[in-house]
């Protein structure tokens, strides 16, 4: 559709270009001027950008609310050669604006938030001037992340998909010279980056089948063909389906490709926030809502996508407790809640998953951006507790164990950061109880394996974060540094405030009574069912919240830990398996052995024998043979005109020769 | 006369310009070879003109004998820059751009 | 034909063998341009029995004129220098004269195969090649050739000049690094 013709259905849908133009617009400003503009300036232009993103997907649900159709805008024609024909459009549809106003939503509060993080950030790493390059990337990926989620085809959903992919690399690597040995974070980017590329590659497969098999990389298209071309051929899109899940489980980071997601916690904190918790590991969890169509038409692929996230859940759950940093800690945790959506999603719950996608957008970005309160405070701390000390290498501001008692010392970020894990824990009326609970059901429903795999994922939810609470806020301070810790500023707390206040009220979008998120989806997804309400599932699930909480008091609450460099309390009673959890079930080592070091050999043995041995061989061989071939030619450039004139003479005699004997 | 005189003798005195240019080791002399080949070249196509009845032929020899003299002209101050170089004119004695 | 005239065209082929081989043969380059005058005047006789004596004449004052009097010039400046016969390149007598002689012998057998045509009718018409319908020719069908050929003669007359003059002494210190010296 044209732009008058958009404008006809409703006069909003036309800004839809905007979400995407305005935070380009944003970074142009930073880029261009920003020198001039200050801190206050950059983060306020950012911030602007973002949010006047938001302020148009808000007028864009309001179109929809009248016109619930929505359609899509065309800008231009992208790439037209033979039958592949793909435009620059937008898809105006409720999905695409739900994700809109996340996106924007949460990203405009993480960018407020930034403004003050970044200040102390920068300064803390003795590097001011890089304030500009954080906003400038910032809202790079909110462009992208735009482009993903407003786009009508496969093709600029990936271009959007790759942008935020460069975004995280970018904002990981962000601290680039620092980390372990000078390059760790510069290796978290890289593992991100590489990582990440394996799933790309998958969804590219993807991609290339959809334009085999349909002639069309259109959505609209897609969606209304999938049911003939399931008919015609089914493992096509058994195939399609299944590559697009490993394109998932690299960016949603879900197994096996989860392992970048924890490295990515380099990054400063409201990158984690943002990109790494809410919005961008998303864009997985988004890509199977939408291509729900073709999903439908695989039961098989379905339950893998089921299976695949209800293990992650678990898995990665198991390994949250036992972290220590307060940062491992939530990425951990992300992973298992990225894990229930894309389960949701593969059982076709997929108004839950958005759901549940979108409570946790707001509670997990309150708890990082808490974590990164409670990492600003403590650094206060120990700037302020070794006041003419030199060198705080050995410091790190974000093991849980030096923390402690920092309920007195920072108490609206013990407040906030109390309602997020009661959030995340499951806690009635908190907004994760309902969007877990309506996940809860439909496993109920599904497939009991399923179920029981969530449920033990929620119960060691509910314990990992009890364990959190208690080691940073609760108990005495187990530093110098957390018993000078002292509150952060307003510009920080703030936007801590709203998200806390969208925790709590965040369930009323979809409660069991009103389904408002349910008839809001089903106008851009195929098939949807009202989300099941089961009291005995709720109960239960509140029940081992509960007693994930009580388990965490008992354990860690009662008496003082962590006092003169003792252990996890956790570590005696569990021994081995404690000791599993640390490490992470050594899949890092694993991938290590069983990857990374034959790849590293293969990359060894080809640059070695056969790119200096074979290749180069090759290429010297030529080079001598010119030369040697020249040496030889040589002899007859001996400088005597009347021998060139004999030569020439000769060739004359042969045109003769040829002449006469034609 | 047949035209087979004219041919035959033209094509004599083109081996001979090219034994002279082949075989002498004086530049003038190679020069004055290559104005007898200019020559068996001219001789043809005043034969040929007067074969078809087109003066067209004769008109090219006059444009030969112009650049022939342009060419004398040029190669003549080469040799003698030569000369006043390398103190002699033989022909094989310059090789300096042997590979 | 009479037997007259087979003579007359014998001997003039006669005299253009003769004075070729003497070029190619004499030591001294005075005699082979003295030959090649001879060889020259020659065919400028064969030029007037093919009915052109236009060109016969420019043959006989620019060529045997102007061009060898050139050539006697630079004779004379360089002192008409003696080689040594000695052949120094291995092998370029043998193949020259190889290579000149399959020459003759090819084209000699491609003008038998093809079959040479005689000259039809003989009877040129005094008005064929008269200066006037040469001047004619020149000046309107091959205006754009003509003028060429005199951009290339001014070519040739600016090169020569260029190449044979003396360099002058003050060009000498106009080099950078001499100039340079001069100002400090």
């Amino acid at each position: 559709m044209s732009l008058n013709e958009i404008a006809s259905l409703h006069p909003f849908f036309q800004l839809a270009p905007l979400v995407v133009f305005l935070p380009v617009l944003g970074l142009l400003i930073n880029l261009l001027v920003g020198k001039r503009l200050g801190e206050k300036g950059i983060g306020a232009v950012a911030s602007l950008a973002t949010g006047g993103a938001f302020a148009v997907a808000v007028l864009l649900a309001v179109g929809l609310a009248q016109v619930s159709e929505g359609g899509t805008l065309t800008l231009a024609n992208w790439i037209n050669l033979g039958d592949l024909d793909v435009n620059w459009s937008f898809r105006i549809d409720t999905l695409s604006v739900l994700m809109m106003l996340v996106v924007s939503g949460v990203g405009t509060l993480i960018h407020i938030y930034s403004i003050g993080y970044m200040h102390s950030d920068v300064r803390h790493n003795e590097d001011p001037g890089r304030f500009r390059r954080f906003f400038v990337y910032l809202n790079l990926f909110i462009a992208f992340m735009m482009v993903l989620v407003s786009s009508d085809n496969f093709l600029m959903l990936f271009v959007g998909w790759e942008g935020v992919g460069l975004c995280s690399y970018l904002l990981i690597g962000f601290w680039f010279e620092k980390g372990a040995d000078g390059i760790g974070n510069a290796r978290a980017a890289k593992k991100a980056f590489v990582v990440n590329r394996i799933g790309d590659f998958g969804l590219l497969i993807a991609l290339f089948l959809l334009f085999y098999n349909f002639g069309t990389l259109n959505f609209t298209e897609i969606f209304a063909q999938a049911p003939a071309v399931a008919a015609a051929a089914p493992g096509a899109i058994m195939a399609i389906t299944l590559f697009m899940l490993l394109g998932v489980t690299g960016k949603s980071a879900q197994l096996p490709l989860y392992v970048w997601l924890p490295d990515a916690m380099a990054g400063p904190t409201p990158v984690s926030a943002l990109i790494h918790a809410a919005t961008m590991v998303t864009a997985g969890v988004y890509l199977v809502a939408r291509s729900q169509a073709l999903y439908f038409e695989v039961p098989a692929a379905q339950n893998a996508v089921m299976w695949v996230g209800a293990l992650t859940a678990l898995f990665a759950a198991t390994i949250a407790v036992g972290q220590y940093d307060i940062k491992k800690v939530l990425a951990y945790s992300t992973i298992s809640q990225l894990g229930f959506m894309v389960a949701a999603v593969g059982m076709g719950a997929t108004v839950a998953g958005m759901f549940h996608l979108t409570t946790h957008a707001f509670f997990k970005a309150l708890l990082f951006l808490g974590a990164g309160s409670v990492i600003l405070g403590v650094e206060h701390g120990h700037a302020h507790a070794h006041a003419g000390e030199h060198g705080h290498d050995s410091f790190d501001p974000q093991d849980m164990r030096e923390m402690g008692g920092l309920r007195k010392r920072m108490p609206l970020t013990f407040i906030v950061y109390l309602i997020g894990a009661l959030a995340l824990a499951g806690i009635a009326p908190l907004a994760g109880f309902f969007s877990k609970d309506e996940i809860l059901a439909a496993a109920n429903e599904k497939s009991i394996g399923v179920y029981v795999l969530l449920t033990a994922a929620a119960f060691l939810t509910a314990f990992y974060m009890g364990r959190q609470l208690l080691m940073v806020f609760f108990g005495k301070p187990r530093s110098g540094a957390s018993e000078k810790a002292a509150e952060s500023p307003l510009l920080v707390t703030l936007p801590l405030v709203i998200l806390a206040l969208l925790s709590v009220f965040g369930g009323a979008l979809n409660l069991p009574g009103s389904h408002l998120l349910e008839t809001w989806l089903e106008h851009s997804l195929a098939e949807t069912a009202p989300g099941q309400f089961v009291l005995t599932v709720a109960l239960i699930s509140i029940g081992i919240a509960l007693l994930g909480l009580l388990l965490a008091w008992l354990v860690y609450g009662r008496k003082p830990i962590f006092e003169k460099g003792q252990p996890d309390p956790l570590r005696r009673p569990l021994n081995g398996l404690f000791k599993a959890l640390e490490n992470k079930w050594w899949v890092d080592e694993f991938y290590h052995t069983v990857i990374v070091r034959p790849y590293q050999s293969i990359a060894k043995f080809s640059a070695g024998a056969v790119d200096q041995g074979v290749i180069d061989g090759v290429v010297n061989g030529m080079g001598s043979l010119v030369q040697s071939g020249a040496k030889a030619w040589r002899r007859y450039q001996n400088g005597y005109v009347r021998s060139y004139a004999l030569t020439i003479v000769f060739g004359v005699v042969l045109v003769i020769t040829y002449l006469v004997l034609r | 006369m047949p035209m087979s005189y004219f041919i035959g003798l033209s094509v004599v005195m083109f081996a001979m310009g090219i034994l002279g240019v082949l075989l002498r080791r004086n530049p003038l002399v190679v020069f004055m070879s290559l104005e007898l080949m200019f020559n068996s070249a001219n001789l043809l196509f005043v034969a040929f003109s007067a074969y078809h009845q087109v003066l067209d032929g004769q008109l090219f020899v006059f444009f030969v004998m112009t650049t022939a003299a342009a060419e004398v002209a040029v190669g003549l101050a080469l040799i003698v820059a030569i000369f006043k170089a390398k103190r002699t004119i033989d022909l094989d004695q310059m090789s300096s751009l042997k590979g | 034909m009479s037997l007259g005239l087979i003579f007359m065209y014998a001997a003039l082929a006669l005299v253009v063998v003769i004075s070729g081989v003497g070029l190619i043969t004499s030591r001294n380059a005075i005699y082979a341009a003295l030959f090649l005058v001879l060889n020259f005047i020659t065919v400028a006789l064969l030029y007037i029995a093919l009915g052109a004596p236009f060109i016969a004449l420019a043959q006989v004052t620019v060529y045997a004129g102007s061009i060898m009097v050139l050539f006697l010039f630079v004779i004379m400046l360089l002192g008409a220098e003696q080689l040594p016969i000695a052949e120094p390149l291995r092998g370029q007598r043998v193949l020259g004269i190889l290579l000149a002689v399959a020459f003759l012998a090819e084209m000699m057998l491609f003008v038998m195969l093809r079959g040479a045509p005689t000259i039809a009718g003989q009877a040129v018409s005094p008005e064929f090649s008269t200066p006037a319908t040469i001047g004619m020719l020149l000046f309107e069908r091959y205006l754009l050739p003509f003028e060429m050929t005199a951009g290339i003669l001014l070519a040739a007359t600016v090169g020569a000049v260029f190449m044979t003059r003396q360099p002058r002494p003050e060009h000498k210190s106009a080099l950078p690094a001499v100039r340079e010296e001069g100002q400090e």
